[in-house]
Order: structure tokens, then sequence, then C-alpha cells
């Protein structure tokens, strides 16, 4: 049997306010920390069979027809096995969802590094060698590698428009009319990006570091040329992901070839230099913001158009745009989008792709009509929050941005911020703080998940991973709230395709749509618990291991004496998204110091206020923020990708030059989550938090650098030499 | 060559190709995958162990330097039960995906060594010590342990939980 839900309409019982274990919701430990932190929880490069032999990737210097001039020496090489040139390797990973293959091909070089050749040989240093010493040519002419160089293409679909936006901004009193830039970010997760393949008969199993097994598991198979059934992904523990370990990617499925060939498991881990350049970049962006006010700040209109890049045949493009249509209010909308296609290294997901980069600009250009009308700027936001979404009449499903303001304007002391800039100096350093909003939309995926009850406890299974969000934290909560039992009485076991398949993680999805299959499974067993008590499942209590009904309470391992109670849990997406719009909302503070010499900036601190439904786990919920906040930290100050203007080579491919924020970076944070729940995404009224924490950040350390100095910068990130040059327009 | 390294107290005599960094070493030759590889430069701090009770980056050096080194990895931190340490990561938070963790772990414990020892640090006033565990010390010494789950506030509270009560 199975429980099945489809997400149609809204749910305004708070069904968890009935049950009784209290652990919905609490502070819980992850129930992996110990394996974490004692170094016992294996990775997918760990756990090695017998007789693994190791390949390492070979890169294309060049574009065009690739030539293995000396393949055949290389072979000869000491403990070298193998030297792989074989078709069906990537050219790039998978986006996410595809469920399919993506570009192959190592005939011909599409951008410089992409993965070309396999050497596979007894030991990594023999094999990282002969990689090293094989001679690779590309013949062909450098392809256009500057979003610049090329037409872009304009998506019919992606471009919107209502109201007359010119109009609107010739009679605007207050306007922003201003194009700003982000760079091209990395995840650049800790782990690198690793498979460990072997063969048993036709049947392939696969150690990998991937976020959204059941995907996986179908692109790794049309990859290969096999049926799915003989593919098994194996991701226990995934060393964060951000998007980058999305879809399945090419060291996967060259490990994959090569234990095939050779008849032997094969590892490939990724180099972090190849990391960087294989795995999918964010975007870079340009956009041009138009905002047209009344007298009173009240937006007319709003304009907002994105230049993104990507690959020929890669169907992401980053959706920059994603929150502009119901953002804020303004009657007159045009929302464009177009993609060059130029010959960088693919991009593809990365953390929040869409508002990560399109809100944070967009709410730069509302500090600054903020500014232009004279309006303090949570004033301006909270003056333009829509009732439904603008133009639609659709309404939101659950809506706290003004809470969301509020709160964090109180808890920041945003009261004593003076109004104009350059206000504040010590010693060398200009103080000032900005603010900005967080939108990042909500969205459900289809999701399955079996729960087991037996006399020593639950075992949740499902295909979902970990990817240090806190999956096994919080289905543990799910599945002991909904049965009544301690968190270390339920056993979760994920990141196996054996196990019923998850939602996967990303696009924030994890919490709602496996967490639901999870609830939904312990309420079969729930079910068949009352049966055997002889009552409704309303009207059972279940707490700390024991059954209550009426004026009967029985151990439950006794009651189900000595056997197990199984029950299965399915989620889908209904009609909720076509009634509602669903999106999670906060607002972001920043001070930050700004070095009037150097112009260097330090953050000093942040906080955040956040508002995503139920929260399931306020301790890895909070940790989720702070990862968010850093990242918009990065983004605003250090993080951009530099691709070569001659042949779009990544210049900075690795953690030396790519600078993510360091512990030094980073100030102190705090996070504060406002009580909501939303009764349209489910029983359990929660929403997605892995992903809002970066929605709007930078733009609240870029407004703060403005009213600390008085320097606007548009072009992301802020680095000394744009900040001084700033400063010295300034005078 | 023959390399003879002593890990968590325990003597291991290895054969070993020259190129083998210490981390490989730990890693896939004596097969304590706890510590990790992040990028095998140097920069991320993944690997970092201790060597005669001073941290590292493990993969910035070659087992052939280490012959009769005694080296405590993520795994010797814990006899049985939870070291004070570890127990405040799981309560603060200091980890999501727990890549870095073990390296967060060994550098923490190397740094507070250094710290009671009077070692200056670049944000350090003089350079003489003894030195507080100020915030500004304590994020100091620990840039060279990236996390990109961004655990910082976890990390440093459950160093900080620590440290003061050492």
């Amino acid at each position: 049997m199975s429980y099945e839900l489809k997400v149609d309409d809204k749910e305004t019982t708070d069904r968890a306010a009935g049950l009784s274990q209290g652990l919905l919701g609490t502070a819980a430990d992850r129930p992996e920390g110990v394996l974490k932190v004692t170094g016992r929880a294996t990775y997918a490069a760990e756990d090695m069979p017998e007789g693994t032999a190791f390949g390492v990737l070979v890169r294309a210097p060049a574009m065009g027809r690739v030539e293995l001039g000396n393949a055949p020496a290389v072979e000869k090489l000491p403990g070298v096995l193998a030297v792989i040139h074989d078709k069906r390797m990537l050219r790039n990973p998978a986006q996410g969802m595809a469920g399919e293959a993506p570009v192959q091909g190592v005939a011909e070089a599409d951008y410089v590094g992409q993965p070309i050749a396999l050497v596979v040989a007894g030991s990594f240093e023999q094999a990282r060698h002969a990689a090293e010493v094989m001679e690779v040519r590309c013949l062909g002419e450098i392809r256009p590698v500057s979003p610049g160089a090329v037409e872009p293409e304009v998506p019919e679909k992606k471009q919107s428009s209502m109201g007359d936006l010119d109009a609107a901004m010739a009679a605007a009193v207050h306007k922003v009319d201003a194009t700003y830039s982000t760079s091209a970010m990395s995840s650049a997760a800790m782990e690198p990006h690793a498979a460990l393949a072997w063969w048993e008969g036709d049947k392939l199993t696969v150690r990998a570091s991937l976020q959204m097994l059941k995907y996986n598991r179908a692109e790794l198979a049309d990859s290969v040329g096999i049926p799915l059934e003989n593919v098994r992904i194996l991701s226990p523990y995934v060393g964060g992901g951000f998007g980058s370990k999305l879809g399945v990617s090419p060291e996967v499925v060259a490990a994959a070839i090569a234990a095939q060939q050779l008849g032997r498991p094969v590892r490939v881990v990724l180099n972090r230099r190849q990391v960087f350049e294989t795995i999918t970049r964010r975007s870079e962006t340009e956009q041009h913001i138009r905002l047209a006010a009344d007298g009173e700040g009240r937006l007319t209109g709003v304009g907002h158009d994105a230049l993104v890049s990507n690959l020929p045949e890669e169907p992401f493009s980053e959706p920059v745009t994603q929150a502009t249509p119901f953002n804020y209010e303004g009657a007159a909308r045009t929302i464009g989008h177009r993609v060059a296609r130029i010959h960088r290294p693919a991009a593809g997901s990365v953390r929040a792709p869409g508002e990560a980069v399109g809100v944070t600009a967009f709410e730069i250009a509302m500090d600054e009509l903020a500014v232009a009308a004279g309006i303090d700027p949570v004033e301006l936001r909270l003056r333009n929050i829509p009732a439904e979404v603008p133009g639609t009449g659709k309404p939101f499903s659950s809506h706290m941005l003004a809470e969301s303001l509020n709160d964090g304007a109180a808890r920041f002391g945003w009261a004593d911020r003076a109004a104009e800039p350059r206000a504040r100096r010590e010693g060398e350093w200009w103080i000032g703080s900005g603010v900005a909003s967080a939108f990042r939309v909500n969205m459900l995926s289809e999701a399955e998940a079996r729960v087991v009850l037996g006399p020593e406890g639950a075992i949740v299974e499902t295909d979902m991973t970990d990817i240090g969000t806190g999956t096994y934290a919080i289905l543990g909560q799910i599945a002991g709230e909904l049965l009544g039992l301690p968190q270390e009485k339920v056993e979760v076991r994920l990141g196996d395709t054996a196990f019923p398949p998850g939602s996967g993680s990303g696009g924030s999805i994890g919490a709602a749509s496996t967490g639901t299959a999870v609830w939904l499974a312990a309420q079969e067993v729930r079910a068949a618990l009352a049966k055997e008590m002889g009552c409704e499942p309303d009207d059972l209590t279940l707490k700390d291991g024991r059954a209550t009904c009426g004026n009967i309470s029985r151990d439950i391992a006794e009651l189900i004496s000595g056997e197990s109670l199984e029950g299965h849990g399915h989620v889908q997406p209904g009609d909720a998204s076509s009634k509602v719009k669903q999106a999670t909302f906060g607002a972001h503070f920043a001070e930050v110091a700004v070095n009037d010499v150097t112009g260097e900036v330090r953050v000093r601190r942040m906080l955040g206020s956040f508002a995503a439904g139920r929260i399931l786990n306020l301790k890895t919920a909070r940790s989720q923020c702070h990862g968010g906040m850093t990242w918009g930290i990065g983004m605003a100050l250090t993080e951009e990708l530099v691709h070569d203007r001659r042949d779009g080579h990544m210049v900075n491919r690795d953690l030396a030059e790519y600078h993510v924020a360091v512990n030094a970076d980073v100030p102190p944070l705090e996070v504060h989550f406002l009580e909501e729940r939303d009764p349209w995404t489910g029983p359990m009224q929660v929403k997605g938090i892995g992903e809002l924490g970066i929605c709007g950040a930078a733009a609240a350390i870029l407004n703060a650098i403005h009213h600390a100095s008085g320097v606007r910068l548009r072009d992301l990130p802020a680095t000394p030499d744009k900040v001084l040059a700033g400063l010295e327009e300034l005078g | 060559m023959q390399i003879d390294l002593t890990i968590n107290q325990k003597s291991y005599s290895l054969e070993l190709d020259s190129r083998v960094t210490l981390l490989d070493a730990i890693r896939e030759h004596v097969g304590l995958t706890g510590s990790k590889k992040g990028c095998d430069h140097g920069q991320c701090g993944a690997c970092t162990v201790l060597v005669n009770g001073r941290r590292i980056n493990a993969c910035l050096s070659l087992a052939a330097m280490h012959d009769g080194d005694e080296i405590t990895t993520v795994e010797g931190l814990s006899d049985g039960e939870l070291s004070p340490l570890q127990a405040a990561f799981i309560k603060e938070d200091g980890f999501q995906c727990g890549y870095c963790t073990p390296g967060q772990l060994c550098s923490a414990t190397g740094m507070l060594q250094e710290i009671s020892e009077g070692w200056p640090s670049h944000v350090s006033d003089s350079l003489d010590g003894p030195y507080e565990l100020s915030e500004a010390e304590l994020s100091e010494r620990m840039s060279g342990n990236l996390c990109r789950c961004s655990c910082y506030p976890g990390i440093n509270a459950a160093i900080r939980s620590v440290g003061e009560k050492a």
C-alpha cells in the first residue's frame, strides 16, 4: 500500500499540532554528526573495493577536433592500464533534473578544459603522471568566448510585458535606470566530484557525489547505454553540492566506462582545477533594471532585462528574473531574458539559481530608488509590497516580507541609522549599513519514502541525499514525531537508488517534498497501529514508544508483537502552484566598514530575518542561512571567476585564486525565523530554507558600502580597486 | 621506498612510490579516510593533520619526508568517546556536509596548543604572548581551513567553548 498525496489545495489544519513527541521544530543535533566528527562518514571516493584502478581525466588545452598524439606511448608507461577516449564521455555535467544524458563526445572540444580522455593506471601517481604527459592537440578555431561577442538568443517564452513601462518611466517622479553586473561564480563544494564504479555482470554500481539520485541514475544509464534498472548509485554522504552535483558529471560516466572496459573497479576523482573547469558554473549576468515610482516612492513600473551565457545546446540559463514578477508593486512590467551562446565552461544551477543574482541586483536598484526619493530603504520596500502577484490576481500562499523587514530592522537597530551616507567615520574607516529583501520561489517535487517500524524503532529509507542540509536530522524528526519515538530510535538511510526515489537535494525542495513523503509513510504506519489499538488514527497518541488511545496505553514494540509495520509515502505537486504563488521571504541587514585609504570592505555584522513556513530543525535551518549569508559576502566582495579573453579558459580555477569567504571574512551572523505556516505546501506547512539566505544578501552589503562611503557600485564583486575608484571620484 | 609512520599511536611500515603524499599515504595506503582531500594544493585545509603535535596540510608533504614521525588524524582525536571538541562541533553545528570537518578539528586542536604556547598570529598586537582566544585571533588562526557550507559561527562557538575551558 501507499499513502498518496497530490498537493492541490490548502491544508488549514495544523496536523503537526496534534502530535506529541515534540521533535518537530527543535534544534536537534545531526544524527550523522558522530560519524562526521570522527572521520567515519564515507564519501564517494572512499570505501574502495579490492583491486580498484585509478583514473585521471585529461583536459582539452584548446578548442576543435581532438588528437591524442602519444596515446600509444602513454599506454606503455609504468602502471598504465588504458587511455580511454570514448564517445559516451560527457562534455559537461547534466543539468539539474535532466534525467537524460547531457551532450556527449570527446572528438571535439567545445571549450578549453573539456575532459577529452581518461588515463587509468594501477596507482593514482602513475595515472596522474600519464595524464600530465598526454600530448593533446585541438585543431580548430577559437570560437566566441565573451557574451558581448555574439548576438544573444532571445527565447520567446522568457519575455513578458504588461502595461506601458516607457510611459511609466516618462511619468515617474523618481526613477532608476541602470545596468548591473554580477560575475561568474563557482559552487566550490569542499568535496571534489568523485566516482568509484564497478560492474557485476551487466549491473553497474557507482559511488558518486551527487545530489539527485533518481535523475542521476537515468542520466548515467542513458550516458552509458544500459537500462535504468541495471544502475545503482550510492551517495550516503555528499561533501557539499550547492547545485554543482545536481546532474551526473564527466567523472561518473568516465569511471563507469573504464570499469566496464577493464573489468575492475575504477575510481575517478576530479582535482580541484578540474572541478572548477568541468563542473557547471553560475553564469555572469548583465542586468538592465528600470524602476518608475510616484512621489511617495510607490512603484508604477518595473523593468528587468538580463543577459546570461551558456554553451551551445545547454537547456539551462540562469533565471535571473525569477522573483521579478512578484517582488513588488508596479502595474507596468517588462521582463527580458537573453542568452549568449559562448564557449566558456558550461553554466548551470548554483545555490538559488536566479534569485541569488537577480534579487541582488534588483535590491541594489531599490536602494538607489530609496536614495533618489529620499525615503528610508526599509520604508520604501514596505510601501511596495503587493497584495497579490501584480497584474494576475493570483494570491500568495503566505507572505511575510513586511514582518521580516520590520522584525529585522528592530533587531538590527535600524532606527539609529543616519539617513545620509558618509555620516560615520572611525579612523580610516567609513561605517554604514544596508538592507535588502530576500525572495525565493518555493517548489514541491515528486518524492517517495518508506518507513518501517519494528521492535527496536523505525527505519526511514529514500534515495534522498543529505548534502549538508540536515536531511538525516529532519527526516528522523518527522518519522519520530509521527511514530512517537525519540530521534535516536529512528534510523535514516539515504543516498541509495535501491531505496524509494526521493526528491533529491536542490532548489530548496528537499524538506517539503521528501519530508512529506516520510510524513505520509509514517501516517500509513500510524494507521496500522491505530487499527491494532482499535481506534481512529486521529485519536491515537504516540509518545516515547507508547501508544495511547482513550484509557488504553500499550508499549508500541509489544503492540506490534515483534513484527514490523511498513508504510510508503508518495507526494506529488498538484494544482496548488497554479492557484497560489508560493515563495519564501526575508530581510537582510548588514553593517560594513569601508577603508578610505585602501578601498577594502569589511563586513562587521549581518542579520537575517526569514519566513519559510514551519522550520523543522532550528539548528540545521540556521546553519543553512549562515551558509547563504556567507555566500552573500563572497558574492559581494570576492567571488569572481575570471575567463581568459582570448580562449575563455578559466584563469583562477583553484581555491587560492577564487576567493570564497574564509573564517576571518565572516562576522557574527544573526539569523531569526518568523513563525509561519504555509497551508499550501502539504500537511507540514513547510517551505524550503536552503537558498533564501543568499538571495539579496550581497545587496545588503553593497547598499551598506554606499551608505558608509557614498560609493555606489553596480558591478560585483566590490573589490578594493572599484571601491577606491569610487572614493576618488567623490573626492 | 619504505616509510615508517606512527599514526594515532599505531606503527605502520609502508612500501610507497616516492611521489605519494602524506595525505594519500594516510588515506589510500593506511586506509584512514577521515583526512580529506579538498584541493591537494594546500589551499583548503581539509587534509590538516597533526605531525609531532603541529598542524600541517598533509597534501603538501610527501610521505617520504615523514619517516619516523608521529601523526594524529581525526580518527585519533577520540578514544572511544568523543573528545570535548568533537562533541562541541556536534552541539554547535560546526559542520554541515562534514567534508572539511576532520581538518577543522585537527587544525583547532593544533591551534589551541599554539595559542597556549604563546605563538603570535597575523592579528596579534605584539610578538610576545600570552594571547587571548579573542574572536579575531580565533578567526585568523582558523582561516586556513575553508568551509564552503560556511559553518564558521558554529565552528568558532565550538572551539571557543572548549578553548575557554582549557
